[in-house]
């Protein structure tokens, strides 16, 4: 049982408590959600829209860049304790991967 | 607690996920092979930018002939709708919910069908509508191996969730198939973050 918390030794007590904290938490998610819709419309709106293509390409990378984080820490769960090694894992991945992004992009094939 | 042990809502423990030692293994594992997908993802991302728009002859088919921003932006919604979905089966996994966990799953798998016709069609489109097969040119390539493999990934994940549904569904919830069920939805998450970045890649950045 060296996993679960039991705060104040009565389980109803804690029982209550868990059940309002993970409701508290899936509105997080909710909201994560819906800036994720709204990241997504700025984008196409964006494009569409018809900005300079100097001003369009960093913006919409940044945007996706923002709803990936928020994909990752809530939808993911890697805002909650316990993702020490995931954190490693994942920037781990995304510095070797752009790493490959830039000697693609700068030496191969051009 | 044993992995077969019967629970209630009460005595279900906080992270069922990772109460047992197999699930913090594979917990661990499968953030370990995210990692390796994000280099695989970001080398054919480097892939598709080198040679985009790379084409034997002038006038020949490019990204500007092809994509249609309507598709792409109803193909990113129902992905994204279908990433929620997961999330509330896992919410009600961690409440202890086996039937509402199992239909939020069902709706997340027949999204993520959804998605996958609209994928097919397009590439129906592209190669017979439009004649632009995947040996057509470097930059044809280098797009259907990218959106390919990403949708390559939905099939699996589809798979890998229907297969988790059916099997367990007369087990009810236990510790030794809710890390199952998390590490599944993870993978579903993931296909969205590589999608996210497809969408914005491949085809807001194709139309500029």
């Amino acid at each position: 049982m060296e996993n679960q918390q039991i705060n104040s030794g009565n389980a109803r007590v804690d029982y209550e408590y868990r059940r309002r904290r993970n409701a508290e938490e899936m509105r997080h998610q909710v909201i994560s959600f819906a800036i994720s819709i709204f990241l997504t419309l700025v984008a196409f709106g964006a494009v569409l829209a018809g900005f300079d293509k100097w001003f369009v390409i960093p913006f919409i990378l940044l945007l996706a860049v923002v709803q990936v984080i928020f994909q990752l820490y809530y939808f993911m769960h890697m805002s909650n304790k316990g993702h020490e090694a995931p954190q490693l894992f994942i920037y781990g991945g995304v510095i070797v991967g752009f790493a490959t992004l830039l000697c693609f992009l700068t030496i191969v094939w051009i | 607690m044993h992995v077969e042990e019967q629970f209630t809502p009460k005595t279900w423990p906080e992270a069922p996920e990772k109460a047992t030692l197999e699930g913090k293994n594979k917990f661990l594992g499968f953030w370990f092979f995210l990692g390796g997908e994000t280099v695989l993802f970001a080398s054919f991302f480097a892939t598709y930018l080198a040679l985009k728009d790379k084409v034997p002859k002038q006038g020949d088919l490019v990204s500007t002939d092809l994509f249609e921003l309507p598709l792409a932006f109803i193909m990113t919604m129902v992905l994204l709708t279908s990433s929620i979905t997961s999330v509330y089966a896992m919410y009600h996994m961690k409440n202890y919910h086996f039937k509402k966990m199992q239909a939020w799953l069902l709706i997340t798998v027949l999204l993520g069908l959804t998605f996958l016709g609209f994928e097919i069609y397009e590439f129906y489109h592209y190669t017979h509508g439009l004649g632009f097969g995947y040996t057509h040119s470097a930059f044809s390539s280098a797009f259907y191996t990218l959106v390919g493999f990403h949708g390559g990934h939905v099939v699996f994940g589809l798979g890998w969730i229907t297969a988790l549904m059916v099997r367990n569904s007369k087990r009810g919830l236990s510790l030794y198939n809710a890390p199952k069920f998390y590490i599944a939805s993870l993978y579903w998450h993931f296909i969205d973050v590589v999608w996210v970045f497809i969408f914005t890649v491949v085809y807001l950045m194709g139309m500029v």
